[in-house]
């Protein structure tokens, strides 16, 4: 093999601080302060015997106090579907700044403490994401707004309705929201403006869509956006947008990704999937063929790729790498029409209307997009919130209710809109937590977590999810839609509203009663059917009607067609012109992108998410420069290939400190990190981070606020900026990243076959390819069969009953994280905070290695996800000298925390590095406050002890314990899920399913998680489970991880086929 | 022979629909007691008005039994028809609704009512004698004997000793020999060594399993908020236990039940007219004044409707309770398991008080699961160990245990 796989730069070069890093994973010391005062310390035998008398006499005495008196308190009166100890499920949605997610809340005692898809979503299949899996810690968030308040007093609700209901009216009210595509509260909307004359609703979206609403109102004239089929695209061209991380909706955009990567052994076939961008993107990493470009040559490459197709506009592109990427996708995109699908990220107008031609001209209107259902989660225009900046200036705005929206945080200029802010008489803020906006507000009144409302959402026309609560509120606060409600003086109050209104759609009670029960309505011609004036279509109807000016009317449902648009091709020229004379590149470009954890800034109270390695990067807890290798070389001379300046930039996580000033909008300091694929021209920065105490102690002082770098054009917020100097500073400052630990290499196992990759020709040329390679390893043992029983000097056990396994998909793997969070959350995982991250003492269960190979300035990336391998001949098992670690009947390896006494020789000898050690007490496992803040151990980060608080600790697992300091943990396979599904099984007295028929009595957190299914799990015992089929069905793609060790895992994998034309280096010699 | 083979699974049908008829009335039969205790004796007596009317003579007051199946199905469809006892009755009880019963099949409710027939217009409190399985104590304690045994060898070991070392002295003697000064055995060493040998082994014997012990609690018997007797409810009144503890066939808590379980009865039920009743100390209970306490906690007046929102939960002193890093399942042992509640719990029928029985050690956990067998043939979820299967019909193991499916692993209970 001599394709070179590598997860930092010092194993690519193979540098002495890689081979250190390699030896021992547990390289620092021993965390005792050892001085002269210790060693000379004037203890004496006669009073270490003293001591020694009087610890056991004291302990002796202590322990024979009486047990403490424990009070047992059932209820007073048990309702009929609440048994102690058992969950319940309701289904419910998940909604955060217009996108949807339908969802199951797993509630045990009252208290949800897991989120999970709900499979009967026909847009996302029971898929999640990090966000949405981490979104059930905000409803714990001890930076939750408990209570109603004006100018910062508490007042009571009663009395907080009757100040505003006296303050409204005269002076026109607006309404300023994120997306709102609720058709209730859409509804209960125009019923409140309806009262008060004048008046108007704003949708305002931090994550801008303008581009792609104006374009296709030029194009299709529609405002809005149509469904993106992804798995009928046999080839897709992504122009800088990350559809799998952040891009619209990319739960659903992963698992119909997913549909098209999934490979048939008879016969293989698969999607392929170019992208071209500037900077290392999710999607950009999965993708089969990826080109760099700097930002400002977005436009140009959209209009070459339409200049190869359809010979309109002219191709202005010099790179020749690129101009052959281009013309080697357009020939791909032109021999597939009809199955083609191009999108794009970017937020300008010209260069949509330039994607919407291609997607013409691939005749994609009808096949790959459909515009007979629309997609509803964006719908802001810039332009429109800019007017009401203008209006509130002009003293036209009587009084601003904010909902969902944070433009004091998120508006390029901000300023512009606070100063504003300071000229309307009447500020009301519904935002649940003391965001940068509320905190400008006269009058608060937080809404309720979306696990504490009712309310529905059509994330898709004709498709509706429904939201119940799955807890009483927990504080003082009310649902927004009520004071609506209450302040346009309609009786209902929301709940009641919402019930009638569906009720009467959907005909009867029991007809609206189980569609709540099953979360969804899906079928708009129920919907519509019982709609006089056609209500499902009230999002895109409000868009549609939207004046440019910003001066939109009440919202007056119309019915719009939900026939396909007609592309009209008027404004092209208009827009290949524009584009031509568009700001020409500069030296320096900077892309704000947004990280697939924290987006907007939404997910940056969260420690789950911000622990989460960014999929690319693998950096926690920051936003940082990205830039590229040749730009290290450049501007900081740092050259890769050599070993020194290699170990002195990586070794160590203090990163130099960068300042970037963007011409005409201000400068930044913030630390940098290379990242291979970055375009040399260009670094990147995240959005989202830099808030205050104000939002809680988590996200306090992590990042720096990069909104006030982006410029609002007057048509559309610009997520790119040129004309950048990036200069070198003397400070340093730390990221913690996780891709320096956690690697393995020795004689017997390289890092190349932890992991297995190989392209789609590869494949179809020689399929035995892998399968050979394992025959030929386990030749010497007698074959494959017979090498688990020949291979070792142990005894052969018998597997009677279950055997769990587990397969991973590599090639439906895209990388986005949602198991690693949902791991954490089902199985109490702590938080360590970036200090310990620093120190190589993260917790993940389950972590998904990113290995770059090929080209150090446009490498190909595979994305590996690695939890403990349940090996049936561990070799961690077998140097416990305690017993601690050892093997189950069934398959799993399983740890005895009590046993553990953390001699950490598990882990040393742990060839997958899974295995992670408790160096705090992390969880308030200890009943000694103090070992918190132990200065052994050194002092815990806040997020550690805000993680420890006791609301936040309402969101823990009761079925498994939290693990004190000292012991070692690692994924158990969900051991608690497994039981329960026996239970399960035994109760109504069969046998267990494992994913026969997609019945399932046991699926773990990781992939009842993954939006694209590259997970399965189940007994291997049993021939029909889903775990057995696939392996069988895919036999020539499976392997296991360092097979040649004899470990014997229960994990195995399905290798990473990609679907490019020129052969890999990956060759096995002979 | 044609007509035989024709005739013969006729006859065969025939009989087996006669036995199934046969069976199935007799479990109808038996049903309806049960049927009865579940699902009506909530609200309902036989011979005496309680939430609803006493049900002795129904079949008389109503005009058919598809009436009453209707009323039991759903009552305010038959108010709503107009049907004037049925609507007599609602106004009767305060315009209160019978909980409706659409789960009970019309075989059901004919099973209900052939019990109220057959069942006794007194309530004698008859009282049952209660099975206390005589715990065959042949095999008892026999560690008395065997240390009796030892003692008494050892006396006779140290007497013979004693006795060796005269004869020695007196041969000696006789022989010339010179004899040491003879040693008193409190100062001969080898005495004192196996002296403090043994006081250091039982010392340390006792300190072990004191320290083994140490957070252990059979035997506790706290005193409650509410004297309540297990042996008056299901001993005496044989209340099944999952009346009150619902929880016990589906999840890990049996549940304490709460108080609108326990007015489920003691609505109706409001003295105690048993025998004496005697907790833990000797002192005697007055039963009734222990119901006064419940009407407390539920904030109910006797003769007045009871509104359950005004309850208060009654804490009561937790007795059997594992360590957090142990899990444990009811309805696992109970449900899939169909172990006995008095296997851990000991005789319940029998305590006033109650009191934890077992050690609840690992020690004790452990050698159950090794020596109880499991549902092998009755569980359809171990149908897919087919290599027990094998072996059962091999004669290689003729059961199986909670061992052999993985009942001693570790992560069983700690996870």
């Amino acid at each position: 093999m001599d394709k070179k796989y590598w997860q930092n730069f010092g194993q690519r070069n193979n540098t002495e601080a890689s081979k250190k890093a390699a030896a021992d994973e547990f390289r620092e010391d021993l965390p005792f302060e050892v001085d002269d005062k210790l060693l000379k310390a004037p203890t004496q035998r006669r009073d270490f015997l003293k001591y020694l008398g009087f610890s056991t006499t004291a302990a002796l005495i202590a322990a024979s106090c009486e047990v403490p008196v424990r009070k047992s308190i059932p209820f007073a009166n048990k309702p009929e579907d609440i048994v102690p100890g058992v969950a319940n499920y309701y289904a419910t949605t998940y909604v955060q700044d217009g996108e949807a997610i339908s969802i199951v809340a797993k509630v045990r005692d009252g208290r949800p403490i897991k989120i999970e898809g709900n499979t009967l979503s026909p847009v996302t299949k029971g898929g999640t994401s990090a966000k949405v899996q981490a979104s059930i810690l905000s409803l714990y968030d001890t930076a939750r707004l408990r209570f109603p308040t004006i100018d910062g007093k508490e007042v009571t609700l009663a009395y907080i309705d009757q100040a505003i209901s006296g303050a409204l009216g005269g002076a026109p009210v607006v309404l300023l929201t994120s997306t709102i595509n609720s058709p209730t509260t859409l509804e209960a909307i125009n019923q409140f403006l309806g009262k008060f004359p004048g008046s108007r609703h704003v949708m305002y979206d931090a994550d801008s869509y303008t581009g792609l609403l104006l374009a296709n109102q030029a194009s299709y004239g529609r405002k809005a956006i149509p469904s993106y089929a992804f798995d009928k695209a046999k080839v897709i061209v992504s122009i800088g947008a990350d559809f799998l991380g952040t891009w619209l909706s990319p739960v659903e955009y992963a698992s119909l990704y997913a549909v098209g990567r999934k490979i048939d052994e008879k016969n293989p076939a698969m999607s392929r999937h170019f992208q071209f961008e500037s900077l290392l993107s999710l999607t950009g990493a999965n993708a089969d063929e990826r080109y760099i470009h700097k930002p400002s040559e977005t436009g140009a490459v959209a209009v070459a790729l339409l200049n190869a197709i359809t010979g309109q506009g002219a191709s202005n592109i010099n790179d020749a790498k690129l101009k052959a990427g281009i013309a080697k996708a357009a020939a791909e995109l032109s021999a597939n029409k009809g199955n083609a699908l191009v999108v794009c990220g970017s937020n300008h107008p010209n260069i949509q209307q330039v994607v919407n031609a291609i997607n013409n001209a691939l005749s994609a209107d009808g096949n790959t997009i459909n515009w007979s259902s629309l997609n509803k989660s964006k719908a802001g225009v810039d332009a429109d919130f800019a007017a009401l900046i203008n209006d509130m200036n002009a003293g036209r705005v009587g009084a601003l209710l904010v909902y969902g929206a944070n433009p004091a945080y998120t508006w390029s200029n901000a300023k512009a809109f606070t100063d504003a802010l300071k000229k309307v008489k009447v500020t009301v803020s519904f935002n649940p937590k003391n965001d940068e906006t509320t905190q400008l507000c006269k009058y608060v009144i937080p809404d309720h977590h979306f696990l504490e409302s009712w309310g529905d959402a059509e994330p898709k026309s004709g498709f509706i999810s429904l939201m119940q609560p799955t807890i009483n509120p927990l504080f003082k606060t009310r649902q927004w839609q009520d004071s609506l409600l209450k302040w346009s003086g309609a009786a209902p109050d929301y709940h009641t509203f919402f019930q009638n209104y569906w009720t009467g759609k959907l005909g009867n009670e029991e007809a609206f009663d189980s569609a709540l029960e099953n979360g969804i309505i899906n079928n708009s011609t129920a919907i519509s059917a019982g709609a006089s004036h056609g209500v499902n279509n009230a999002g895109s109807a409000s868009v549609d009607t939207t004046a440019a000016s910003g001066n939109r009317p009440i919202v007056t449902p119309t019915t719009t067609t939900n026939a396909g648009a007609s592309y009209n091709n008027g404004s092209l020229n208009t827009a290949l012109t524009a584009i031509n004379n568009s700001a020409k590149s500069t030296a320096i470009e900077l892309v704000f992108y947004k990280k697939v954890g924290i987006g907007c800034g939404e997910g940056s109270g969260n420690p789950w998410l911000h622990e989460l390695p960014d999929p690319v990067s693998r950096a926690t807890w920051d936003n940082y420069v990205m830039i590229s290798p040749a730009m290290a070389k450049s501007l900081l001379d740092i050259d890769l290939n050599s070993d020194f300046q290699t170990d002195n930039y990586e070794v160590h996580p203090a990163k130099r400190v960068l300042k970037v000033t963007v011409n005409g909008k201000g400068s930044v300091l913030l630390p940098f990190l290379i990242i291979p694929g970055t375009h040399p021209n260009t670094i990147g920065i995240a959005l989202g981070y830099g808030r205050t105490a104000k939002l809680g102690k988590v996200s306090e002082n992590v990042g720096k606020d990069v909104y006030p770098l982006v410029s609002f054009n007057g048509t559309f917020v610009d997520y790119t900026a040129l004309n950048v100097t990036v200069e070198k500073t003397n400070d340093e400052f730390d990221v913690a990243q996780l891709q320096t630990h956690s690697s393995y290499d020795t004689s017997m196992g390289l890092r190349t076959d932890v992991m297995k990759e190989l392209t789609l020709n590869d494949f179809k040329k020689d399929p035995e390819e892998i399968l050979d390679d394992r025959e030929k390893e386990a030749k010497p043992y007698g074959g494959l069969p017979a090498y688990e029983k020949q291979g070792t000097i142990y005894p052969y056990y018998d597997k009677p009953g279950i055997h769990w396994g587990m397969n991973v998909d590599l090639n439906s793997c895209i990388g986005c994280g949602a198991c690693v969070v949902a791991c954490h959350l089902e199985n109490n995982v702590p938080i360590v905070g970036k200090s310990e991250i620093k120190r190589f003492h993260d917790m993940h269960w389950l972590r998904i290695d990113r290995y770059f190979s090929g080209d150090l300035e446009n490498p190909t990336v595979v994305f590996q996800p690695l939890m403990c391998q349940h090996c049936d001949n561990a070799p961690c098992e077998n140097v416990c000298p305690v017993s601690a670690t050892n093997h189950s009947s069934e398959g799993i390896n399983q740890m005895a925390y009590n046993r553990c006494v953390g001699t950490k020789y598990c882990a040393n000898n742990c060839p997958y590095k899974v295995r992670r050690f408790n160096w705090a007490d992390y969880t308030g496992a200890d009943s000694f406050p103090d070992n918190q803040n132990f200065s052994g151990v050194g002092k815990l980060d806040p997020a550690v002890h805000v993680m420890n608080d006791d609301l936040t600790r309402m969101v823990l697992n009761p079925d498994v314990v939290v693990r004190s300091r000292g012991v070692m943990e690692k994924c158990s396979f969900c051991v608690q899920r497994c039981q329960d599904g026996k239970l399960k099984a035994k109760k109504e007295s069969r046998p267990l399913k494992s994913g026969e028929n997609n019945e399932w009595d046991v699926q773990t957190a990781c992939q009842q998680a993954c939006p694209t299914n590259a997970i399965v799990f189940g007994n291997a015992n049993d021939n029909n489970s889903a775990v057995t089929q696939m392996r069988v069905n895919n036999k020539l793609r499976t392997f296991h991880s360092l097979e040649q060790l004899h470990t014997l895992p229960n994990v195995s994998y399905l290798a990473k086929v990609r679907n490019r034309d020129e052969e890999m280096e990956y060759r096995h010699e002979g | 022979m044609l007509k035989l083979r024709r005739i013969a699974p006729i006859k065969i049908f025939t009989l087996l629909f006669l036995v199934g008829i046969t069976f199935s009335k007799k479990s109808s039969a038996q049903d309806g007691h049960a049927l009865f205790m579940a699902n009506c004796a909530s609200c309902h007596k036989v011979d005496q008005k309680l939430v609803g009317p006493a049900l002795a003579g129904v079949e008389s007051r109503w005009p058919s039994r598809d009436k009453i199946h209707a009323w039991v199905h759903n009552s305010s469809a038959v108010i709503k028809s107009g049907d004037p006892y049925a609507v007599s009755l609602f106004n009767e009880f305060n315009k209160t609704q019978m909980t409706p019963f659409p789960q009970l099949s019309d075989k059901d409710i004919d099973a209900i009512l052939d019990y109220i027939k057959s069942a006794p217009t007194t309530t004698a409190a008859t009282a049952t004698t209660a099975t206390g399985t005589a715990t065959t104590e042949e095999n008892g304690d026999k560690s008395l004997l065997f240390g009796i045994l030892t003692l008494i060898l050892a006396i006779v070991a140290f007497t013979l000793l004693q006795i060796n070392a005269n004869l020695k002295k007196m041969a000696d003697d006789k022989e010339g020999v010179p004899a040491h000064e003879p040693i008193p055995f409190w100062r001969n060493k080898t005495y004192i060594t196996f002296g403090t040998l043994i006081i250091f082994l039982i010392g340390g014997y006792f300190v072990t399993q004191g320290a083994i012990g140490l957070g252990r609690q059979q035997k506790y018997e706290p005193k409650q908020p509410i004297f309540f007797s297990h042996k008056v409810h299901p001993g005496i009144n044989q209340i099944n236990c999952q009346y009150c503890h619902v929880g016990v066939y589906q999840g890990k808590q049996a549940t304490i039940p709460s108080v609108n379980i326990c007015m489920n009865c003691h609505m109706a039920i409001n003295e105690y007219k048993g025998e004496k009743l005697v907790d833990g100390d000797g002192n005697e209970v007055n039963g009734t004044a222990e119901i006064q306490k419940l009407y407390k906690y539920a904030g109910f007046e006797p003769g007045k409707p009871w509104d359950a929102s005004k309850a208060k939960p009654i804490a009561w002193v937790r007795i059997h309770d594992l360590p957090d890093f142990v899990y444990f399942n009811h309805a696992q042992h109970v449900n899939a398991g169909r172990v006995q509640c008095q296997t851990c719990h000991g005789e319940v029928t029998s305590y006033n008080e109650m009191f934890q029985f077992a050690p609840l050690s690992m020690g004790w956990c452990i050698n159950c699961h090794r020596s109880t067998k499991v549902q092998f043939e009755n569980n359809g979820f171990y149908s897919m160990y087919e290599k027990y299967k094998e072996d059962i019909k091999n004669h290689k193991m003729d059961s199986v245990t909670v061992k052999d499916i993985g009942g001693t692993d570790c992560q069983k209970c700690h996870y």
